[in-house]
């Protein structure tokens, strides 16, 4: 029945808890419960989320037609320079972040992280590196794109580039705040019954996830020093006319920001790998194999970041190097994919949200890994690099990988969040039109790339006028389909069916306490019983959980 | 399995009630805890370190034509002070553990003084410097890189002194209650490592 001992001495109506419920004035306090710092997390990076769509859908406007006619060429700039950073620093990376938050202390049975202040550090950081990038919309916006290249970014404007450089600062310092408590809390804090092969597979993921956050992000916070130094000191290290080499910019900033995809993806295939079982009714398929492969990406990502620069003048043994280590990123990937396809598969299969949204995330982040295996080939990379082709590639990963992702893990959790549930009806609305809009708007790109339409610019040629449209189309049915999940997410949070302290019959810890869990989680250590994944295995021990129905909302 | 595998020195009875009361940093990892920081932080110095080696790698000339001899007496002298601390600084960690907090004290004093010379003596060479922030790459990655490091020493300084500080009171560390001063000495040692790496960096190769 669960996988919980809890001594009879203890009864249920005796709980400590009861005077200490969570009052809402907590979520704007700095508050280091882990469950809270999750909610917040969760909360702030989707109306970044939303601030960084709107720009999305404004970019779109401008790119409906071939002239800059929308608004100008230098504001578009700063809109495309604001919408890549706000969706990578301030969505998908906190968002991941906000889940490993609320889930690693639940799903390892303690109490906390290991250490909450910090933690809660970390979060506020986000909210004030987040306000000093979007003081930029007031002051001057950057205009030089995520990457920030010099010596382009050294000519774009002081203030908008000094300020992107500091809020990224700010950013990183938080990433790698929070990746020291993931890191730790996973090693150190398991419930003593839980070995490190009894661990759910998104604990796996986020270590290999936090480990890449320990490596990489320092190396961008070096680089972003050194940019700091050349803007506003005016020495010479990325200018070549002063001396200096803007490749070596390059080298270290993909040294983090490639490895910030797999940041980025990593919790994701975590969460992935935990719904699919849950609404499959069936044991992970390769266990043992997804949680490796994880460590492998997490380590093969560290060292394939110059494919990014096959056209920056890296000599051709080193593109080799490159081109080869990013293919073999496939393999371990692969072996992902497979082993969730292994999983649905002959399952009893509950085609709830949470499932739309996971199938979704396979079936969409697949092509987004072809098109990444197809670009890491030198050849091809030279003829699209700086195209569509590249635009539409990372949105496949990054939207339909962690876009669909996060919302899987949205429904899923959100009974455990809240201990209410999500209206099923709307979810497969949100789904039908985040698909449609998704794939209509990202699609085309494709062919827009090797056409050769150039990325990055508010204008392009006439003939790629009819294809655009139809992108332009798309991201705004994307734009309308965060309408029914927003109205269904605030509904459903205050007035929606109570869900029970564990809905889908799911067997890992953070559904064997209350929905939503006590303030300590926990009463008591708990004790594991079965494995995190055991559906349809008989124990003798327990009543079987597979043998019951999961509960579906209306 | 059993019931009795719970803990019962956690049972629920013990819990404060005060909503997030107990939430503080758990006392078992923090040295852990800043040894993953530590590495964290070592990635910014391996970065700046490795950017330092492809500037002089891309430049014909390193350092570049017209970059004024370096004076090796003083850093020399700097740097087997901030050697000597690493030892010193560790009798303090061995007194601490024999509960000698007079010691320690002591030993983390002596510290303290070596590495305020050590800071001092830097911005000395800065001021007899021929060269600038600005003056060609060279320069500018000597100055980022010593003024970078040189922050870690001002903050390992304020570490120590916060040891002091704290050890005032009587009994405040103890041999088996130390984390502050240990915390500070593997800071100190962290940031002596990178210095000697700096040192054969800028100053000899």
């Amino acid at each position: 029945m669960t996988q919980v001992d809890i001594p009879a001495s203890v009864p249920a109506q005796s709980s400590p808890h009861a005077e200490a419920e969570r009052k809402w004035t907590d979520f704007f306090t700095f508050n280091s419960d882990h469950k809270v710092i999750g909610i917040q997390y969760l909360v702030t990076s989707f109306v970044f989320y939303l601030i960084g769509g709107a720009l999305a859908t404004a970019i779109r406007t401008e790119l409906a037609t071939p002239p800059s006619d929308f608004v100008s060429p230098d504001f578009y700039n700063g809109m495309l320079t604001l919408h890549g950073t706000i969706m990578i620093f301030l969505w998908v990376v906190p968002a991941g972040a906000g889940l490993a938050n609320y889930l690693i202390p639940l799903m390892i049975g303690a109490k906390d992280m290991a250490f909450p202040k910090i933690n809660a550090l970390a979060f506020w950081m986000i909210v004030a590196g987040g306000a000093l990038l979007l003081s930029s919309f007031w002051l001057e916006t950057p205009q030089s794109g995520w990457t920030s290249y010099p010596p382009l970014s050294l000519v774009s404007g002081k203030v908008g580039e000094g300020i992107w450089i500091f809020s990224l600062l700010i950013l990183g310092t938080s990433s790698i705040l929070g990746a020291l408590n993931f890191v730790v809390t996973i090693i150190k804090m398991r419930v003593p019954s839980m070995g490190i092969y009894q661990m759910p597979l998104f604990c796996w993921s986020m270590l290999a996830a936090g480990l890449l956050i320990l490596t990489g992000t320092p190396v961008l916070a070096g680089a972003l020093i050194l940019l700091a130094f050349d803007l506003l000191a005016g020495t010479a290290f990325f200018n070549p006319t002063g001396g200096g080499d803007p490749v070596v910019y390059q080298h270290m900033f993909w040294f983090y920001s490639h490895p910030a995809v797999y940041i980025m993806i990593l919790p994701l295939f975590g969460a992935i790998s935990e719904i699919l079982p849950v609404h499959s009714r069936k044991p992970i398929f390769g266990y043992r194999a997804i949680a490796y492969s994880s460590m492998i990406i997490s380590f093969l990502g560290l060292i394939v970041w110059a494919h990014h620069m096959f056209t920056s003048g890296t000599p051709a043994w080193l593109r080799m190097f490159f081109m080869i280590a990013t293919m073999i990123i496939a393999v371990p990937t692969g072996i992902k994919v497979f082993g969730w396809l292994a999983t649905i598969w002959g399952g009893k299969i509950q085609l709830n949200s949470a499932m739309l949204f996971a199938l979704g995330f396979i079936a969409t982040f697949v092509i987004g890994g072809i098109t990444g295996v197809m670009i890491a080939s030198v050849p091809f990379d030279i003829h699209v690099h700086d195209t569509y082709f590249i635009v539409a590639h990372i949105h496949y990963v990054l939207f339909g990988g962690s876009v669909f992702g996060i919302y899987a893990a949205l429904y899923h959790w959100f009974p455990k969040m809240t201990g209410r549930m999500m209206n099923e009806t709307w979810g497969r609305i949100h789904f039908g039109l985040t698909f449609v809009g998704m794939n209509l708007t990202f699609m085309p790109m494709h062919e827009l790339g090797l056409l050769g339409m150039n990325r990055r610019v508010a204008m392009y040629d006439p003939r790629f006028a009819d294809l655009n449209v139809l992108c332009t189309i798309g991201s705004y049915i994307l734009a309308v389909s965060t309408v029914p999940f927003i109205v269904n997410a605030l509904w459903s949070w205050f007035k929606g069916k109570l869900a029970g302290d564990n809905p889908w019959n799911a067997l890992t810890l953070e559904w064997q306490t209350t929905s939503p869990p006590a303030i300590e989680n926990f009463e008591g250590v708990p004790v594991l019983t079965t494995g995190p994944y055991d559906y349809g295995k008989t124990n003798e021990a327990l009543e079987s959980p597979s043998t019951d129905t999961p509960v579906l909302s209306s | 399995m059993q019931g009795s595998t719970i803990d019962t020195a956690q049972s629920p009875l013990n819990y404060p009630s005060e909503a997030g009361g107990h939430h503080e940093d758990h006392p078992d990892h923090r040295i852990f805890g800043i040894l993953v920081f530590l590495f964290a932080e070592g990635m910014i110095f391996a970065g700046l370190f490795l950017a330092y080696l492809t500037f002089r790698a891309v430049t014909p000339v390193w350092p570049p034509a017209g970059t004024p001899e370096r004076e090796l007496l003083l850093p020399g002298i700097n740097t087997l002070i901030l050697i000597a601390s690493s030892f010193v600084l560790h009798r303090g960690d061995t007194a601490i553990k024999n509960n000698d907090t007079k010691g320690m004290r002591l030993w983390f004093g002596i510290t303290a003084v070596m590495g305020a010379i050590f800071l001092a003596g830097q911005l000395y060479e800065y001021s007899n410097l021929e060269f600038g922030l600005k003056t060609n790459l060279y320069a500018s990655t000597f100055y980022v890189l010593t003024g970078f490091h040189g922050l870690h020493v001002l903050f390992g300084l304020v570490l120590i002194l916060a040891v002091l500080w704290r050890s005032r009171q009587e009994g405040h560390y103890s041999s088996s209650s130390h984390f502050g001063i240990e915390a500070a000495e593997i800071y100190w040692h962290f940031v002596d490592v990178i210095w000697i790496i700096l040192f054969l960096l800028l100053y000899l190769l």
